[in-house]
């Protein structure tokens, strides 16, 4: 089932990036997107039209848009199945946390702080992204998933044990239990499941969309690039890739890891966005919900999980008004916007209402009535 | 081109869908004040804990026990200040809970009650520091919630002072026993009270016989720790530690013929209700635990009837604490000579002086005249109660 999915939209996606008009379209559209939405907030904002409680959202929005985009890069144009992202969002955040602790005892320019947090969590992302993806990307399918699965629960319990402090001297110390040699307990700055704890907020909205936007220039750019048609041309048909030369695990890996440092900058941005942080927070559900934010949008389809992502981050708090029947009504909202996007019969109807204002110029082809529903 | 405007139009239409959301959101709220306007004009509590997902225990009993309050105060006075009380449901998430909090204060909360749990707790304290807003916690007991923060101040005993109580309790109690500890290395709760228990406890030259630790991953065979007690002649153990580790521990030592007893802190609240757990090994267990349904307390006998009646449960500790908060803040504000229409940085700073102005004390459920210092750390008196017959009986 999820094969054949992939592959119909892999077809798709493939001929899309051959052709430049395409590739611009949705650059376009996509770059519009975060433009609009960010002008439309900031001024709501400014207006005082929009509360705290969407006010507080901007950040976690553009986060989550940010891991959309990465996820769809490994899922959408590599078309491997990963259920690990929080792992290395997890990975991008505490190093963030860690690194804006250490260097904020020497410096005050918290949006450098920021800067330098944000390169050393893609980094230590990156990294965890290539040991993980060496000896997995030989895997397919569902067995990827399950492996990637396992990652990211890996990666959280290791967290889950792992402590850091200063010590008198103000050297950084670590270890795997909670006395840490030479630290007192007042002065550890990560403490296993309990997480980061008193961590200065230094995300901001602006900041968070230029992240966003950086996400987007650089999976577009791959998809657009010699690299990104040969990512594609392996997720459509390994065996033709391979005849024609090309290194599966390279492509793969290349794929893989621009995901991980990616998704390691937007849980850098995420933990600088709160004053705590703990490793549960980076679950198997959280994951979920990130590839939930791609389907919804459309596997491949860039835009479709930005807005996907930013919806269904507003959703539950949009729903509160429901009270004891938030969960219940988040749930169900979900069920329908998932049948109805992938409906056929109602993907027609939307594609022959669109049609209507479409200009005279000859139909575009049948598969795409499922980007306009999105 | 052309083409790309119908997709712009969809493209608007969401964001345009967000926003009419989050206007009925704002919109709808007005008018949830269900307290009727007295003459004082109402107060408006906020709250954020966890009403779903697997702490949804404590985040109920909080709201249930919050809200009893909140009706007996507005049914007592009609004319007086009246109170409102919104909960919302923060999921046990940091990032939830800070939504929730913007939500409140979007909806006009000029006092918040909350949060329930300790990590959503810590990140709600830290924006309601930068917002102002005046937090009092009924059972977040991490050191993290108040450290800093000037405007937070807790109901429940801090992690560490449990420690201390549970110290200078033994001291007082038990002179003449031999003292040993089993707690858990790998956990922040069980950690912080032991590393306090151990500095009160060995503060006038008492040592304690023996100390044994365990990890979340090793939880099920205390022989060993059993052994080592055993040896060192140890006839109390301090446990603080949740109540499942503490069931191994206590039908592990029946078996090998040990009978030590018992000393436990909140944690072991919940043995009694333990399934497949032989309760008659709990007899003569000592835990301190700030409130107990069973109490002959009066007070504590009409929060529980009043209780059963409005919820069909019994309380728990936490809705007792929560219950307690409404009622400290309503003195406190009674205090500041504000009116409910005050702003809420405003009140934050008033209540704050009120707290920290040395001469408010709030007697409740959980204890009589509690007092705060500047830190936001409560002090009370500790209630120790016994477990005979299969109930909790306080000493």
């Amino acid at each position: 089932m999820a094969e054949r999915l992939f592959k119909n939209i892999g077809s798709r996606g493939l001929k899309g990036a051959v052709k430049g008009s395409e590739y611009r379209k949705e650059a376009f559209i996509s770059y519009g997107i975060l433009l609009i939405g960010y002008i439309l907030l900031q001024l709501g904002a400014m207006t005082g039209l929009i509360g705290r409680n969407l006010q507080g959202q901007f950040v976690p929005i553009c986060v989550y848009v940010s891991l959309a985009i990465s996820l769809n890069l490994v899922v959408g144009i590599s078309g491997e199945l990963s259920l690990g992202h929080a792992g290395f969002m997890a990975v991008g955040a505490f190093t963030g946390i860690l690194v804006a602790k250490i260097l904020e005892r020497s410096m005050s320019i918290n949006p450098l702080i920021l800067i330098i947090a944000i390169i050393a969590a893609a980094l230590t992302a990156s990294i965890a992204g290539f040991i993980i993806g060496i000896p997995i990307l030989g895997l397919r399918g569902d067995y990827l998933a399950i492996v990637t699965l396992a990652f990211g629960e890996i990666v959280r319990n290791f967290m889950n044990v792992l402590y850091f402090g200063f010590d008198s001297n103000g050297k950084l110390r670590f270890a795997f239990n909670h006395t840490i040699e030479g630290v007192d307990t007042s002065d550890r700055i990560i403490t296993g499941a309990i997480g980061a704890t008193g961590v200065t907020k230094m995300a901001s909205f602006t900041a968070a969309a230029l992240l966003t936007a950086f996400t987007l220039f650089v999976v577009l750019n791959l998809k657009n690039s010699k690299q990104g048609r040969a990512i594609m041309s392996i997720r459509d048909n390994r065996i033709a890739g391979e005849s024609i030369g090309l290194e599966v695990r390279k492509y793969k890996l290349m794929a893989f890891v621009v995901s991980a440092a990616l998704a390691g900058m937007a849980g850098c941005m995420f933990g600088l966005n709160y004053s705590t942080l703990a490793p549960v927070k980076f679950n198997f559900n959280t994951s979920v919900l990130i590839l939930v934010f791609v389907v919804l949008g459309g596997i491949g389809n860039i835009w479709g999980g930005m807005i996907a992502a930013a919806l269904l981050t507003v959703l539950p708090e949009a729903l509160r008004q429901f009270a004891d029947y938030r969960m219940l009504t988040y749930a169900i909202v979900l069920i329908v916007v998932m049948i109805c996007t992938y409906n056929p019969t109602i993907k027609a109807r939307v594609g022959l209402f669109v049609d209507k204002f479409k200009p005279k110029k000859k139909k575009s082809g049948k598969g795409k009535t499922g980007k306009e529903a999105a | 081109m052309k083409k790309n405007w119908t997709k712009f139009l969809v493209v608007a239409l969401s964001v345009m869908m967000v926003f009419a959301m989050t206007a009925c959101g704002g919109g709808s709220s007005d008018g949830g004040d269900d307290a009727a306007e007295g003459g004082a004009g109402v107060l408006h509590l906020g709250g954020t804990g966890p009403l779903t997902g697997p702490a949804a225990l404590y985040g109920n009993a909080v709201k249930n026990g919050a809200e009893l309050a909140v009706n007996e105060i507005n049914a007592a006075n009609p004319d007086g200040l009246q109170l409102s009380w919104d909960m919302q449901d923060d999921e046990h998430d940091a990032e939830k809970a800070v939504n929730a909090y913007n939500k409140l204060v979007d909806d006009g909360m000029q006092v918040l009650i909350g949060s329930v749990t300790t990590a959503p707790c810590t990140a709600v304290a830290a924006e309601a520091y930068a917002n102002r807003t005046f937090v009092l916690t009924p059972s977040a007991s991490g050191p993290a919630v108040t450290d800093g923060n000037d405007n937070v101040f807790q109901l429940c005993f801090s992690d560490p002072n449990q420690g201390i109580a549970s110290a200078e309790y033994i001291k007082n109690n038990y002179a003449d026993k031999t003292v040993g500890v089993i707690y858990n290395n790998a956990d922040n709760y069980s950690s912080g009270i032991f590393d306090k228990f151990k500095s009160e406890y060995e503060s006038d030259g008492k040592q304690l016989a023996a100390v044994e630790a365990f990890s979340d991953d090793a939880n099920a065979d205390f022989t060993a720790q059993l052994n080592s007690m055993k040896n060192a002649g140890v006839d109390l153990i301090f446990l603080p530690i949740y109540y499942t580790p503490a069931s191994n521990i206590m039908t592990q030592a029946a078996k090998m013929g040990y009978a030590p007893t018992y000393f436990g802190v909140d944690g072991m609240d919940g043995i009694l209700d333990l399934e497949g757990f032989d309760t008659n090994l709990a007899e003569g267990v000592l835990l301190l635990t700030p409130f107990t349904p069973y109490s002959e307390d009066a007070k504590v006998q009409e929060f529980v009837k009043a209780y059963e009646d409005a919820y069909g449960e019994t309380p728990i500790q936490f809705a007792a604490d929560a219950y307690d908060c409404v009622y400290t803040i309503y003195d406190a504000f009674q205090k500041t000579g504000l009116g409910a229409d005050a702003s809420m940085d405003e009140i934050c700073e008033a209540l704050i002086g009120v707290f920290t102005g040395g001469d408010f004390t709030s007697s409740g459920l959980t204890a009589e005249s509690m007092s705060w210092n500047a830190a936001g750390e409560v002090d009370k008196t500790p209630k120790v109660c016994v477990i005979e017959d299969g109930k909790y009986v306080e000493k």
